[in-house]
């Protein structure tokens, strides 16, 4: 069973899918442990799979005992490892996390979001260990259509913003797929390993180069890298909480991992450092991404759509680092993946048990929060401090490997552009803190003492989630360095290996 | 431009895909109502596999589909023959991913219409700035 | 030698462990109780290691990893050995006053004050027992953290614009200045250790030198270094305990300890010497020391005067540090601990006049001698310690200042220190004049002028004694003084 630990992590989830809408028509009930079960059982796998990547290296496992090219072959290395268990990981605790709210929000279609978080999860994990080009163009839209149904399923302004996703994401997916049939016509495969080989000899044709364009600008759309960012903010702020604490950690962060996997299996750093030389743009891309997200984010007074606007300047971070081409960049970068899954887990879980007893995220509705949910505001709290990057917190590490990346290139407008943003989401988080804390002093009559003494917390299981996710925000930081040496270290590729 | 006429004609497939896609796009960027860029965003995607579809074609070639069968009738096939299968089964994945994506942009297209009743994205953007100016 | 314990850490942990106790303690006193535990645990467990450091060694104990050449390590010398002493010390002190004056007040939010308390002692013991920057960083950091719902405890709209001003200079100054100066120095030498004498030697191009120095310098606001200082006198909306301990002893001091450590275990007085950075640090404290005395003789308020006369005694450790001589360095060790009991009296009285009398106000303080003479005695030694007059312990102190300028061979500065200790004696000793000598305007005390609650007048009392019999016996911190010197200097 060992062995087969690839398949499986994918067939679990999928079969349990199926098996949650039956049950969704049979009796509710069953759904949610049905789900759970799948997942922690993915997890448990994908801890299996990282053992054995620790111990015996790259594992390639092919799909039906087919051998490529015509088969579908799956490669997990150190960093697919190690994501698709952080992914896991995510997926697991929201799942337990939003239990009441999501029988709440979804009473009449619960079968449905379960089995639709399921195949989420399920096309992201076979995003991350697929082998196979156009599988992953596949997997890609499994988890772009349910993160679109996911999102949809709202009231509001959801179905909209999710129509206005469908569009975009559609012609990134389309850009990808017209991109990777660019390199069909000239190597003739699609199996990655085998495009690794076969590329270096036509690297240089212009068609090529332009698939590489495609792929890329399609990729920049998925994971909403300023300017292509557009349908973030109304997506991810009108979801219904439960999808939007499932979905904003981990597409954007999948699609990073994607661009790099693409990078490096298929094409060749050195082609896309050296021969394309978009390093220098794409960095400048990423300072106007962060200036313009953090200043984005400060005009807004809702609190998810001013969390929407961090990622798109986390987004930005990451690309940067990645294309900074050290390997203190990359190495910040890949970590940033690892901790922003994380930590943006962990903002939204905390938005969702304060929305479970408030009902605007507007600021103002936030006076006096800290007397009423001491316990949630202090994950929140953790989660704002790890993206302002204060130590112990995740964040902190991540960036510091950033900026020294930025210095050691000669990028100072890239370390510059981190040290103003981590100074910007400071001003941000502490404009809510105040207002949690002292309230907004409009009526007089409102006694900063006596406001809201009642203490109403969230529900027990999403404390308990909460209380993980902001415990697993604060070791990752303590253990960054493992993280680094275990995980990163041994898929920085030669071309990065310049400087320490 | 005798040169170029023959290189457009002898890549006639590629312009044909060039102009859906473009079509596609600008039905989703400048039509406003949204059955319309959802058409859009179908004809882009079946550009794409229009794309992959005519690379695998070739001149006189027979349909990949060996019509003995097996058994006792098998005999060996000459490959130069026959089109390029492969992405053939690669776009059936990818229509039906496209119809995925129809079904999804139709459903969230029905329930937008039940919600504003219209489906002219001017008119809806008008609806929800006066819903904002009504809030202030 | 270097000494394997883990007692550094259980110093740190001691207070962070006492923080899930005090926040289920339902009835006050048990709650109290635990922090004096607590205090008294860590004042104990920091006591324990004097010995060995007095004897030479350094005691050292290693968490995890961090980076590449930096771990989160820590390591207690006879300098942090002495930061870490003063502090717990006055912790103990502290809490009992603080149970006075908040009990006096009827404050709310008693527990929340505690537990963040705790939390702001812990990290300055952390600040104290870091051995590289980046510890120091992570432990400042958390300091800043816990200290603002401290400043901010009566969460009215003054305390709101205070705490902006807080997270401003010391949030900008840290992730604005520090840090890009840290990662600059890692970058470029692949460590942030700590060497007695400085670590940097010829590793950075001598272009960067002084920016580096700079950075530092201003990016540890918590100095009070001017123009990074305005944090301070905002930062009295806060209670009196708070302002105590925090920005007397424990916030401020912080601040500069980080500027000295900077100083002698980074650049270290060689380099300095070299390029006579010494003499521009020095001048940019001595600004500071002249500009905030001559703004304290215009404040009315008491505490902000205290606060404006806590800004000129930090540039003075600064200054000692600065001088990069044997005595000055001394000096300025000293002045930390004779500073922190100086100031820590002048606060605690100025707490106590407020839950007597309810008065802030220099002005209004006339004839308050009569019926608050302990008080006020309290507060006349405190001002003398920290005027530097004998007997009391800042004499010591500000003694070796002025031989470590001599050695120095900068007169000027001998010129500054003798300038502000006269402007030091004009605006404290008024005060006490007026207390003292002068009639009493019956009507500004009615009714209730009856000296402090017990529980506010013993520690002052406690500290005032203190300062006395450090002029008399200034051990154990000349010792380490001495040792931690000896170590940076060499011999």
């Amino acid at each position: 069973m060992n062995s087969q630990f690839p398949a499986l992590i994918i067939v679990v989830p999928l079969i349990a899918a199926l098996l949650v809408n039956i049950a969704g028509w049979l009796r509710k009930s069953l759904c949610f442990p049905v789900a759970v079960a799948a997942l922690a059982a993915s997890w448990l796998f994908s801890i299996g799979l990282l053992h054995q990547v620790l111990h015996r290296g790259i594992i390639a496992y092919r799909m039906g005992g087919w051998s490529p090219p015509w088969g579908i072959a799956y490669r997990v290395d150190h960093l697919g490892g190690i994501v698709l268990m952080l992914v896991l990981l995510v997926g697991l605790i929201n799942v337990i996390a939003t239990r009441g709210t999501a029988a709440q929000a979804f009473n009449d279609r619960l079968g449905a979001f379960y089995s639709l978080y399921l195949l989420f999860v399920t096309g992201l994990m076979g995003i991350i260990i697929t082998g196979d080009a156009f599988n992953l163009y596949v997997l890609l839209e499994i988890a772009s259509l349910t993160a679109y149904a996911l999102i949809g399923m709202g009231g509001g302004r959801a179905p909209l913003s999710g129509l206005h996703y469908i569009f975009m994401g559609t012609i990134g997916a389309s850009f990808y797929l017209l991109g990777i049939g660019y390199l069909y016509i000239v190597t003739g495969s699609l199996n990655m390993a085998d495009l690794a080989v076969l590329l270096p000899s036509v690297e240089r044709t212009s068609l090529v180069k332009m698939s590489f364009i495609f792929c890329m600008v399609g990729l920049f759309i998925k994971m909403a890298f300023f300017p292509l960012h557009g349908w973030l903010p109304n997506a991810y702020s009108h979801a219904p909480n439960p999808c939007a604490s499932l979905i904003a950690p981990l597409t954007t962060k999948v699609m990073i991992y994607v661009m790099i996997r693409v990078i490096f299996s298929i094409y060749h750093p050195d082609f896309a450092f050296t021969t394309m030389r978009m390093g220098n743009p794409i960095v400048w891309l990423a300072v106007i991404a962060i200036l313009a997200g953090s200043i984005l984010a400060y005009r807004q007074d809702r609190l998810k759509r001013m969390l929407a606007y961090i990622i798109v300047v986390e987004v930005g971070y990451m690309v940067g680092g990645f294309w900074l081409g050290n390997r203190a960049g990359f190495t910040g970068a890949v970590l940033h993946i690892l901790n922003d899954a994380m930590m943006t887990l962990c903002l939204f879980l905390a938005v969702g048990a304060i929305a479970s007893r408030i009902d605007d995220d507007d600021f103002t509705r936030l006076q006096g929060i800290f007397r009423k949910m001491p316990f949630t505001m202090t994950a929140f709290v953790i989660g704002a401090l790890s993206i302002i990057g204060v130590p112990p917190t995740g964040g902190f590490f991540s960036k510091w490997y950033m900026i020294t990346g930025g210095l050691q290139a000669g990028h100072y407008a890239f370390a510059a552009a981190l040290v103003t943003s981590s100074l910007v989401s400071a001003l941000l988080f502490f404009r809510i803190f105040e207002i949690g804390y002292f309230g907004t002093f409009e009526k007089q009559d409102t006694d900063p003492h006596g406001m809201a003494t009642a203490v109403q917390e969230a529900p027990l299981d999403m404390l308990i989630a909460l209380a993980i996710t902001a415990g697993v925000v604060i070791l990752m930081g303590l253990y960054s360095y493992r993280l680094v040496s275990m995980f990163i270290d041994p898929v920085v590729p030669a071309a990065f290996m310049g400087g320490h | 431009m005798q040169e170029l006429m023959a290189v457009i004609v002898a890549k006639y497939n590629y312009w044909g895909v060039v102009v859906l896609m473009m079509i596609g796009l600008y039905a989703m960027i400048t039509k406003t109502n949204l059955v319309k860029k959802i058409i859009g965003m179908n004809i882009l995607q079946t550009a794409i596999i229009l794309f992959y579809v005519s690379i695998g074609a070739k001149w006189e070639a027979a349909i990949p589909i060996i019509a003995h069968g097996h058994g006792g009738n098998a005999h060996l096939i000459n490959v130069a023959e026959y089109m390029n299968p492969l992405p053939h089964v690669l776009m059936l994945t990818a229509i039906v991913v496209s119809v995925a994506t129809l079904g999804v942009a139709l459903a969230l297209a029905i329930q937008i219409h039940q919600q504003y009743d219209t489906l002219e994205e001017d008119e809806i953007i008008d609806q929800l700035k006066a819903d904002y100016m009504n809030r202030r | 030698m270097l000494i394997e314990s883990i007692r550094p850490f259980l110093a740190i942990l001691v207070s962070m462990a006492a923080i899930p106790i005090l926040l289920s303690s339902r009835k006050p006193d048990v709650r109290e109780v635990w922090t004096f535990a607590a205090a008294l645990v860590k004042f104990g467990i920091i006591a324990s290691m004097l010995p060995a450091v007095l004897a030479g060694n350094t005691i050292t104990y290693t968490l995890v990893p961090l980076f590449a050449g930096i771990d989160f390590r820590l390591e207690v010398d006879a300098f942090g050995l002495l930061f870490a002493l003063v502090s717990s010390f006055l912790w103990i002190v502290t809490s009992a006053y603080s149970i006075g004056y908040m009990r006096g007040l009827d404050e709310h939010s008693q527990t929340r004050y505690y537990c963040f308390f705790a939390a702001a002692l812990s990290s300055t013991v952390g600040v104290a027992f870091s051995a590289n920057l980046l510890t120091l960083y992570l432990f400042y950091e958390i300091l800043s953290l816990s200290t603002y719902p401290l400043v901010t405890h009566h969460q009215d709209r003054e305390a709101r614009s205070s705490g902006r001003k807080y997270l401003l200079y010391i949030l900008g100054g840290s992730i604005g200045l520090v840090l890009p100066a840290m990662i600059g120095v890692y970058a470029v030498t692949g460590t942030l250790d700590f060497v007695p004498g400085g670590m940097l030697n010829d590793r950075i191009p001598t272009v960067y030198l002084l920016p580096l120095l700079l950075m530092f310098i201003f990016g540890f606001s918590k100095a009070g270094i001017m123009p990074m200082h305005a944090w301070l006198p905002a930062a009295m909306v806060a209670p009196t305990p708070v302002s105590a301990l925090l920005h007397a002893v424990a916030v401020v001091k912080v601040g500069a300890f980080c500027v000295f450590r900077v100083i002698t275990g980074v650049f270290g007085p060689g380099l300095l010497q070299v390029h006579d950075f010494g003499t521009i640090i020095c001048a940019i404290a001595s600004f500071t020391i002249i500009i905030s005395s001559l703004i304290a003789l215009s404040q009315d308020s008491l505490k902000r005067r205290l606060a404006f006369s806590t800004l000129g005694q930090l540039s003075y450790i600064v200054l000692g540090a600065a001088l990069l001589t044997r005595a000055g360095m001394t000096g300025g060790m000293l002045h930390i601990a004779m500073h922190a009991f100086g100031k820590i009296t002048l606060f605690f009285c100025a707490g106590a006049i407020f839950v007597a009398t309810g008065i802030k106000n220099i002005s209004e303080m006339v004839g308050i001698g009569k019926q608050m003479p302990v008080t006020m005695t309290a507060f006349l030694i405190g001002a003398l310690s920290v005027i530097g007059l004998p007997p009391c312990g800042g004499f010591i102190s500000k003694w070796h200042l002025a031989i470590g300028t001599i050695e120095a061979g900068q007169l000027i500065f001998l010129a500054v220190l003798l300038v502000s200790s006269l402007l030091n004696a004009a605006y404290f000793l008024p005060i006490v004049y007026r207390a003292f000598f002068c009639a009493a305007d019956a009507s500004l005390f009615e009714n209730r002028i009856k000296e402090a609650p017990r529980w506010c007048l013993a520690p002052l009392v406690v500290t005032a004694i203190v300062s006395v019999v450090l002029f008399f016996y200034p051990q154990p911190f000349l010792r380490l003084s001495r040792l931690a010197v000896g170590s940076i200097l060499g011999g």
